[in-house]
């Protein structure tokens, strides 16, 4: 490896080979339009709890995908299943289903 | 012969159905003894201080209107009325015309009830007693009328929609078995009655001419006993299949209507009114027609028939419970009358998945301060037109108002209520309660129906709620807006929440005629057509809400109308993603654009200006 002089905080380092996509993989099973997020953050941009606390979607979603289902589940909470990410998503992802999908994770993990 | 004389005669051959009725009377008293004592204290005082009262015969009419003459059904469809009037009342009139027959015929005798069903057995030569050709002529038009309906039944089995009905429910093994019995029993009384009556060249003017033929080519005498086992048979068959199908309905009904009208109701969590209403299904598949899940998706397994069917005998699976647009149109439609959307908000309600604490980021939060507060609610917020066309209204009207929720609300709660987070709504509600309060309104105006639901359904709030289309009418009533009504055709759209779910079908009407011309669809009102973009369901994918969504749009505009008004912001995002050809405008648009022209343009400039400003 070339010795650039500086090198990323170990905390700061996703190993993506020791990451556990089991969440990731049950979403986009049960929910193939988990697939389809952009990452555009129209979900974020329009939250309703997204204006009382640092709630994101769209921020969710990464670390679904990163394997860092705790974060991610605790995240979904704040969600208030109103709907109106649903509305505003370009990509028809089914928002409402996914944050369901994620609180019986909670339950089952 | 002289029957009174004689003893009561007796047969092997009516033993099945002795058996039979014997069994399903002990299971049915029983069954309605335990339901009764189950119910709360509350209840049972309800049911005591209504036995007593004008509603156990307004209760008895009921059950004469519905379990017999089924009225409900024939004003579905008559065809399908006649076949199930024909079935329960010509079933009712046989009962009783027989037991008078009989009663008749032996002065007055308590007859065992085997008696009545075969009299032709024990008695063949009817005719010649003292108005035996009025009795045998009666019963043999009866059972003629039944048998008619028994014929139709048949018919719907392969041949459903001359009776308006495109799916019929798929039944279980053990509802075909008594389906079978049910539909052999009539067909092998006519047999019984006709082989009896040609032997003895008696009966009534069906039995005997039928009778009268088969002599002709058919040693009847061989079949005598034969016939009569079979109808037996087919009756004490019946009867045990009663208590474990959908027959059970039959008995459970009149219990249920009882009850209804004694004032017990649906709870918050299932109660024995529940098992009282699932049993009352008789599983006739109404339903399943008016689920636009089946009619516009082809999800035809999903339908409040088969829901209430795995309630009753098992746990619903998670895709019964959840595959429901929440709209209520199986409900309206349930001849029945079973609270069907209820029973499934109920069921939702077993999986909390939000904790206690959800939301407690909500802290220090205030609505503006306001006499008549106006909220916009989150839907209201991503449809800025709807809420600038109201607020213009109102300042045209000189409303001393405040858009409370101009810098965000907090959620309703109401979609958590849909998909069943009870739980996690009570904290929303909870802390939305304080905040209206806290912003010391006087009047709460909404142009969300979903909002509307939920304040007026669980708030409580000491302030009367208003529809915008509600409290627009009342300013147009109290003079304080004028419209000029134009040629212009409207459309209405019943929003789900605010037509069944509030009642509200009136107002928007009323408001919307100062405009222009109304022009009604063939589902409007009690049958109006879901947009499919309810919050109720989560199961649905974006393009399969469009096919809903366009199916409907479609049925509005059938009239050709100029312009599609809902009054629900998320109907009007619905159907705007569906359709790009047909305008579609929520009721205050098509207000503002009813105001008196000149004045129109400044006050949306002025309106525009403030929000800005404001925001």
């Amino acid at each position: 490896m070339v010795n650039f002089g500086y090198t990323p905080l170990p905390t700061h380092i996703h190993d993506m080979d020791k990451a556990s996509l089991t969440l990731a993989d049950s979403i986009s099973f049960e929910d193939a339009s988990f697939n389809l997020c952009i990452a555009c953050g129209s979900c974020t941009a329009t939250c309703t709890a997204g204006s009382f606390t640092n709630f994101s979607f769209r921020q969710m979603c990464h670390q679904i995908k990163r394997g860092e289902s705790k974060q991610a589940i605790a995240e979904s909470e704040k969600c208030m299943l109103c709907g109106k990410c649903t509305l505003a998503c370009p990509r028809n992802v089914n928002t409402r289903n996914i944050i369901r999908l994620v609180r019986k994770a909670n339950q089952t993990i | 012969m002289d029957l009174h004389a004689i003893q009561i005669p007796f047969h092997p051959f009516v033993l099945p159905f002795t058996i039979g009725l014997i069994f399903v009377a002990f299971y049915i008293i029983g069954k309605w003894i335990y339901w009764v004592s189950r119910f709360s204290w509350e209840d049972k005082k309800k049911i005591f201080v209504g036995l007593f009262s004008l509603k156990t015969p307004q209760a008895i009419w009921e059950v004469f209107m519905e379990s017999l003459l089924h009225r409900k059904v024939f004003q579905r469809n008559t065809l399908l009325g006649y076949m199930h009037m024909s079935l329960a009342f010509g079933w009712f009139l046989l009962i009783i015309m027989g037991n008078l027959e009989t009663r008749f015929f032996t002065h007055g005798r308590i007859n065992p009830p085997y008696i009545p069903i075969f009299f032709e057995f024990f008695e063949h030569n009817l005719v010649s007693l003292d108005y035996g050709r009025f009795f045998t002529f009666t019963m043999d038009l009866l059972l003629l009328f039944v048998l008619s309906g028994v014929g139709l039944a048949y018919f719907k089995r392969f041949r459903s929609k001359p009776l308006g009905m495109k799916n019929t429910t798929k039944h279980s093994t053990i509802d075909r078995l008594a389906l079978t019995a049910l539909w052999l029993i009539f067909p092998l009384r006519l047999l019984a009655e006709s082989v009896t009556a040609g032997l003895y060249d008696a009966g009534g003017f069906i039995t005997n001419s039928i009778g009268a033929f088969m002599m002709t080519f058919l040693p009847l005498h061989n079949f005598y006993y034969a016939s009569w086992w079979a109808y037996s048979f087919a009756l004490g068959a019946f009867f045990v299949f009663v208590p474990f199908t959908r027959y059970m309905h039959i008995p459970t009904e009149i219990l249920l209507i009882f009850l209804r009208k004694y004032g017990i109701a649906e709870k918050n969590i299932h109660s024995t009114y529940t098992q009282v209403e699932l049993s009352s299904c008789s599983r006739c598949g109404i339903c399943i027609d008016a689920c636009q899940l089946g009619s516009d998706l082809g999800i035809v397994s999903t339908q409040s028939t088969y829901f209430i069917k795995s309630m009753r005998y098992d746990k619903p699976s998670e895709m019964l419970v959840d595959s429901c647009m929440a709209c209520n149109r199986c409900d309206q439609v349930c001849p029945v009358g079973i609270d069907i959307a209820s029973i499934r908000a109920n069921e939702r309600k077993m999986i909390q998945l939000f904790q206690e604490n959800s939301y407690k980021y909500i802290n220090g939060y205030e609505y503006r301060k306001a006499k008549v507060a106006y909220f916009a609610g989150c839907m209201g917020h991503l449809t800025p037109s709807v809420y600038k066309a109201t607020l213009a209204l109102f300042e045209k009207a000189g409303v001393d108002y405040n858009f409370i929720d101009r810098d965000g609300s907090i959620c309703c709660g109401r979609p958590l209520q849909l998909t069943g987070q009870e739980d996690a709504a009570k904290q929303l509600i909870e802390k939305n309660i304080k905040l209206i309060e806290n912003c010391g309104a006087t009047v709460l105006v909404t142009s969300c129906p979903i909002c509307a639901k939920v304040f007026t359904d669980s708030y409580k709030l000491k302030i009367p709620i208003y529809h915008h289309s509600q409290y627009l009418l009342k300013l147009a009533k109290e003079s304080k807006l004028q419209f000029e009504k134009s040629d212009i055709q409207i459309t209405y759209h019943d929003p789900c929440e605010l037509g069944r779910g509030l009642g509200i079908y009136e107002e928007p009407r009323e408001l919307l005629s100062l405009a222009g011309n109304l022009i009604e669809s063939n589902n409007s009102r009690e049958n109006s057509l879901c947009c499919g973009g309810s919050l109720g369901i989560t199961n649905l994918t974006q393009e399969q809400r469009n096919t809903i969504a366009s199916i409907t749009l479609s049925e509005l505009a059938v009239g050709k109308a100029d312009v599609v008004a809902t009054a629900c912001p998320l109907c009007k995002k619905t159907f705007k993603s569906a359709s790009e050809d047909i305008r579609i405008a929520d009721i205050s648009e098509i207000m503002l654009g009813a105001v008196q022209k000149s004045a129109n343009k400044l006050i949306s400039k002025e309106v525009n200006k403030s929000v800005i400003i404001n925001n």
